[in-house]
C-alpha cells in the first residue's frame, strides 16, 4: 500500500533542548545509575559482614582512582536525583508547572546537585584529615 | 472529551493497567521516605569516611543505625524497582522480553534487599 505523504507528529529531535528536558531525563539515567550504586551498596554490607580481610579488599577498590571516580558519579546522580525528584513531587502537587518556574526549578536541580556533590566530599575528605 | 468507561469501571478506577494508582502513589511515598533516610546515609558515611572495618561494625551495630539502614534498604529497592519497572515498560516492546526483563529485576530487587538487610543484621546482632 503506497504511503500518503503527511506530516508527521513532532518528535524529540525537532524540539530545542532545554532545561525542563535535561532534567527529565538525567532523573531518569541518574535513577538508572542509582541502581547500580545499589548492587555496590550490598555489596559493601556483604564484605562488611564478612570480616575485616574481606572489607578491606572491597574498601582498597573502594578508594583507587576508579573508585573515587565511581562513587564521585555516584554521589553526583544521588544529589541530583533527590533534587529532580523533589521538583517532581511539587509538579505531581500541581506547581511549577508555568514555563518560567518550570525552566527556573528544573536549573535549581543542576545547581543543587553540583554543589551538594562538592560539598559532600570536601567534608569527606576533611573528615579524613586531607586538609 | 467523550468518557468511554462505564459507571462501573469509573468506580473501581482500575484503569486498562488493572493496577490504579497504586503503582504511581506508592512511588511517591517511598519517594518522600527516602530523603530523610538518604540524608542520615550521606551524612553517616561522611562522617565515618577513611575508617576501618572495627569502627564500621561499631557504627553499624548501634540499634537505631541498624533500624535505619534497614528501612533505608527497603525503601530504596521499592522504590528501585518501581522506577526500573516504569524504565523497562517505556523502552522494552517486545512482550516476551518485557516480561523476562521484569521478572529479572524483580528477583534481583529481592536479592539485593536479602543480602543487605541479612548482612546488617548479622553485624547487629553477631559477636
Amino acid at each position: 500500500m503506497a504511503q500518503a505523504k503527511r506530516p508527521l507528529s513532532p518528535h524529540l529531535q525537532v524540539y530545542k533542548w532545554g532545561a525542563h528536558m535535561a532534567a527529565s531525563i538525567i532523573n531518569r539515567m541518574t535513577g538508572v545509575a542509582l541502581a547500580v550504586g545499589t548492587i555496590l551498596l550490598t555489596w559493601w554490607l556483604v564484605a562488611l559482614a564478612s570480616g575485616h580481610e574481606y572489607f578491606n579488599t572491597v574498601q582498597g577498590y573502594a578508594g583507587s582512582i576508579i573508585g573515587r571516580l565511581v562513587l564521585f558519579g555516584l554521589t553526583y546522580a544521588l544529589m541530583q536525583h533527590l533534587a529532580g525528584g523533589i521538583r517532581h513531587l511539587f509538579m505531581d502537587a500541581g506547581k511549577l508547572y508555568d514555563l518560567k518556574a518550570n525552566t527556573t526549578s528544573a536549573r535549581f536541580t543542576f545547581v543543587f546537585a553540583i554543589i551538594a556533590t562538592a560539598a559532600i566530599w570536601f567534608a569527606a575528605y576533611k573528615v579524613m584529615g586531607a586538609f | 472529551m467523550t468518557d468511554f468507561n462505564t459507571p462501573l469501571s469509573k468506580v473501581r478506577g482500575l484503569g486498562s493497567a488493572k493496577d490504579g494508582t497504586h503503582h504511581w502513589w506508592v512511588q511517591r511515598v517511598t519517594a518522600v521516605a527516602n530523603i530523610p533516610l538518604i540524608l542520615f546515609v550521606v551524612i553517616s558515611f561522611v562522617g565515618n569516611a577513611g575508617k576501618g572495618h572495627a569502627d564500621w561494625v561499631a557504627w553499624l551495630k548501634q540499634p537505631v543505625v541498624s533500624v535505619l539502614m534497614i528501612l533505608f534498604i527497603m525503601n530504596v529497592v521499592y522504590h528501585m524497582r518501581l522506577g526500573l519497572q516504569v524504565v523497562i515498560e517505556d523502552y522494552v516492546h517486545s512482550h516476551g522480553l518485557k516480561v523476562a526483563s521484569l521478572l529479572l529485576i524483580t528477583f534481583a530487587c529481592v536479592l539485593i534487599a536479602a543480602l543487605s538487610i541479612f548482612s546488617v543484621l548479622r553485624i547487629a546482632f553477631g559477636g
